[in-house]
């Protein structure tokens, strides 16, 4: 849920126009500033660059790679998912945004607060236990074979498994978008509609689906891009995608210009999508300027309460119930098997290790790149903020498959260490930490500021004691959610932690590669609770803030 | 002789191609208040943000009670000059009470920091809320607790950036008396931006116009609304009309007869005279070539609006129970006991 918000946050027009110069003492100061935030820009063009490097030494074969027919077919497979994902995500996401703000559906606010929570699964959590459910050996089929004697069911690993998984992981993101356009939509536009002879069907179809365009397209180029960047999901599910493919190459035949360049088709791939998201949000700004208002009125349902309910229940029962159920199953059967839980907590002690050095380290990164973008507004510091945002187009894998050859070639004393692997969580999660300090930044008025230097105090001071308490709500949830994504981060985990070093994404993953489903439920319960934590403190404060501010 | 509290010598800012203010000199002495008033976009922030420090010169000096504060090579910072600023959003810290709000200028250590701040909420009469939080505040108690705040490390020049212009109409006629008030009582000099020319005539015990980036005219507010010194200034101060005229040996002759005053333009020069209501009276008359076209009820006066001959627009006052019903033919005079400014239509100088 969070990260739909950072992202939405990012968007910048309206605030713009309230900022203003920021007064820094000296150069010398600045220079504090563009240090930090060179650096970080730096290290997030790293592995771009390095990925060229490499391919492009590579010389000819390396192209030949990216031309050859099972590249064009792996391009054709994740577009082709991506593709499903996004229409069964709408098909899901539309209908229960409009029964969660538009209708009278019972239990309106506790649907609308159940249905976005698969966001806080995994991929690869939810994959493994739709595998332990649906797959060969799986608990369907043991529950089937007794009685019915089924041996086989229809096979889950493909694109079926992958598609279902994404689908009820990334169908929130959708979810929330039309949630947030569908309250922000004017009801004298729908009222005129009525007074103009449209019953409520065609005014939906006229009217409201065509106001909600910029919404459904934003937020669909959303979960494509998390479609291009899973790796967990078409892993477990043997579906060969792009991620899937790279960590193939790369663990098999370490054929690392193949490697490299397939992991450039996948970033230009992903900047395509982040490019045109970038410019729908854009339009989508400009179509729904300001807040109307009035709330919509609430539409009664009539006799298809029922069947909407159904579908709510449906929708939560598959994406929520079902994976918690199975969870809580395959945890209590573990331990009735004698599963040790021992080493349990070393491994979530190196996940949150790993995960808060990362939060600390990307917020110091953060905060100058921030500051500079919000009060500095020049061509150099624009510049700083694209790069850092580009790395939303830099799926986990393909930083991970950098720093793994940048590494062993160049800095091998870096090489699995701790260090890399927050170096590599820090590239990733960037953009969303700037994101949130950089809003936060937005709302405090460069008039605070001034009163501030006005009253005799300087530009140092002012920043302790106005600015950073202003802006503190925003670092935490930042810093959070660096956590909170780290925490959950797989392919950079697997290819980059220390060996020895096991976390609990890892173990999850390796518990399930080898079928031991259920001494994977206890890391991933744990993983889920710990890193849906965060979560809740954002809300929270995010509500007492609200509460402060009006 | 006593220091000036700000002088400024031949200013300029400019922001790319736009002319921010260009070449602006004043000088404004201890305890008075300049109220610097003009359309939006005029430059009037950017003369005050000059001041405060948050911009510096492109060209020209500023100096803050005799003391250089701003030349193109070097600028104090807004910390060290000794300004009290309240903005036109007061700009309270919402994570600081009132009490904290208005203590925060002043040093950590000093002694008698509570006793200021508490002397200062007195000042304002809200000695009740200091441990409020701006939130919890309504319009009116907010722009006080920016005036304290802004008050309270005793500051050489206080500067205020249209402080009343979130506020209600009635809330504005009472703050802006009441903010005079406790300006005049500290003898603290001021200055005060609006576009209200209204509240800048009640404000500045000195007025300058800005237009376009530069002042107009400055002077105390009576000559500023009797002699206004270009067309511009006219036009913005008070409701004014322009009539159409041309030099004669004694006087200007327009279409409602022959305005007998000297007039420094040669014989035959085409004018504009700039006529506000008060100016104008009228009386009804069977066969006049003027007519009434309505009628505007102010309280203590009705306001005439008034057809020409030449199809030309006027305004003129008449007591709250002299009515004229629309179309009735009136015969106009002018009744000003004071010379009336007049611009030349070839270039708009001084008469």
């Amino acid at each position: 849920m969070s990260r739909l918000t950072v992202r939405d946050l990012w968007s910048t027009g309206q605030l713009r126009a309230r900022q203003a110069r920021f007064l820094l003492p000296s150069q010398r100061a600045l220079f504090l500033l563009w240090i930090p935030s060179g650096l970080a820009a730096g290290a997030v063009l790293l592995p771009i660059l390095y990925l060229l490097i490499r391919a492009l030494g590579g010389g000819e074969s390396s192209w030949e790679i990216v031309l050859r027919p099972q590249t064009l077919e792996t391009l054709w497979r994740t577009v082709w998912l991506a593709f499903w994902v996004t229409v069964l995500s709408i098909a899901i996401a539309l209908p229960l945004a409009w029964l969660t703000t538009r209708s009278d559906l019972p239990g309106r606010r506790l649907w609308a607060v159940l249905t976005p929570l698969p966001l806080v699964v995994p991929s690869y959590v939810g994959a493994y236990l739709f595998v332990s459910a649906l797959g060969p050996r799986g608990l369907l089929q043991t529950l089937l074979e007794a009685p019915f004697g089924i041996t086989r069911l229809p096979d889950i690993y493909g694109l079926p498994g992958a598609l279902l998984v994404l689908t009820l992981l990334n169908y929130p993101f959708l979810l929330l978008t039309l949630r947030a356009a569908l309250l922000r939509l004017d009801p004298a536009l729908e009222e005129a509609a009525a007074s103009l002879g449209l019953n409520r069907w065609q005014t939906f179809w006229r009217v409201t689906l065509p106001q909600l365009r910029p919404a459904i397209t934003t937020g669909s180029l959303l979960v494509v891009l998390y479609v291009l960047r899973d790796f967990g999901a078409v892993a477990i599910m043997r579906y060969n995608t792009f991620t899937r493919v790279i960590y193939i190459q790369y663990q098999n035949s370490f054929n690392r210009s193949a490697a490299a360049s397939l992991a450039l088709v996948l970033i230009v791939l992903s900047l395509i999508v982040l490019i045109l998201e970038l410019r729908a949000r854009g339009r989508a700004r400009l179509a729904s300027p300001n807040r109307p208002s009035r709330r919509p009125a609430r539409l009664p349902l009539g006799r298809w309460r029922w069947p909407a309910l159904l579908f709510c229940l449906a929708i939560v029962s598959v994406s929520l119930v079902l994976p918690a159920g199975l969870l809580a199953y395959w945890l209590l059967r573990g331990l009735a098997a004698g599963e040790v839980l021992g080493d349990l907590w070393a491994t979530a002690g190196n996940s949150l290790l790993a995960s808060g050095l990362a939060a600390l380290a990307a917020l110091t990164c953060a905060l100058p790149i921030s500051i500079l973008e919000v009060r500095r507004h020049n061509a150099a510091s624009r510049l700083l903020e694209r790069i850092s945002y580009a790395a939303f187009a830099l799926p986990g894998i393909v930083i991970a498959l950098a720093l793994v050859f940048f590494g062993a070639n160049y800095v091998p004393s870096l090489y699995q260490t701790l260090s890399m692997l927050v170096l590599a969580y820090v590239i990733l999660f960037l953009p969303q930490v700037v994101g949130t300090v950089r809003t936060s930044l937005l709302q405090v008025h460069p008039n605070m500021e001034e009163a501030g230097r006005g009253l005799g105090k300087s530009a140092i001071e002012v920043f302790a004691r106005i600015t950073l308490p202003m802006v503190r709500p925003g670092i935490i949830s930042g810093a959070a959610l660096v956590f909170l994504t780290a925490m959950k981060e797989l392919p950079a985990t697997l290819l980059l932690a220390p060996s020895g070093f096991p976390t609990l994404a890892t173990s999850v993953w390796s518990s399930v590669s080898e079928a031991f489903f259920a001494r994977a439920a206890a890391p991933a319960l744990l993983l889920v609770l710990l890193s849906s934590l965060p979560l809740a403190l954002i809300e929270i404060r995010q509500q007492a803030k609200d509460k402060i501010v009006r | 002789m006593t220091a000036n509290a700000l002088a400024l010598n031949n200013v300029s800012k400019t922001y790319g191609v736009d002319i921010g203010v260009h070449n602006l000199n004043l000088e404004l002495a201890q305890d008075h208040i300049l109220a610097l008033v003009g359309p939006s976009g005029c430059g009037k922030t950017t003369t005050l943000r000059l001041i405060a420090g948050f911009e510096r010169p492109d060209v020209g000096s500023i100096h803050i009670s005799d003391r250089l504060v701003a030349d193109p090579f070097q600028t104090t910072p807004p910390e060290q000059r000794g300004i009290g600023m309240v903005f036109q959003e007061h700009a309270l810290f919402p994570h600081l009470t009132v009490g904290d709000n208005v203590a925060f200028g002043l040093r950590r250590r000093d002694a008698s920091r509570t006793e200021r701040v508490r002397f200062m909420l007195a000042l304002v009469g809200l000695e009740a809320l200091a441990h409020r939080f701006p939130h919890e505040l309504s319009g009116g108690e907010r722009q006080r607790v920016a005036l304290a705040r802004a008050l309270v490390p005793q500051p050489a020049l206080v500067l205020l950036d249209e402080p009343f212009s979130n506020l209600d109409a009635d809330l504005r006629l009472k703050m802006r008396e009441e903010v005079r008030v406790i300006l005049k009582g500290i003898q603290t000099p001021a200055i005060f931006v609006t576009h209200d020319q209204d509240e800048a005539l009640f404000m500045g015990d000195q007025l300058a116009v800005m237009h376009a980036g530069r002042i107009e005219q400055i002077g105390e507010p009576e000559t500023i609304f009797h002699v206004p010194e270009t067309r511009f200034v006219a036009e913005f101060m008070g409701e004014t009309d322009f009539l159409e005229g041309e030099v004669k040996t004694d006087g200007i002759q327009t279409e409602i007869g022959l305005v007998r005053q000297e007039v420094g333009f040669a014989l035959g020069t085409p004018v504009e005279l700039a006529l506000r209501p008060d100016d104008v009276s009228i009386t009804p008359k069977v066969g006049a070539a003027s007519l009434v076209l309505a009628r505007r009820f102010t309280g203590a006066l009705n306001v005439y609006r008034l057809r020409l001959p030449s199809g030309r627009l006027l305004h003129a006052f008449a007591p709250h129970d002299v009515i004229y019903q629309p179309g009735t033919p009136v015969e106009i005079a002018l009744s000003a006991r004071h010379k009336l400014a007049c611009f030349s239509r070839q270039a708009a100088t001084i008469s």
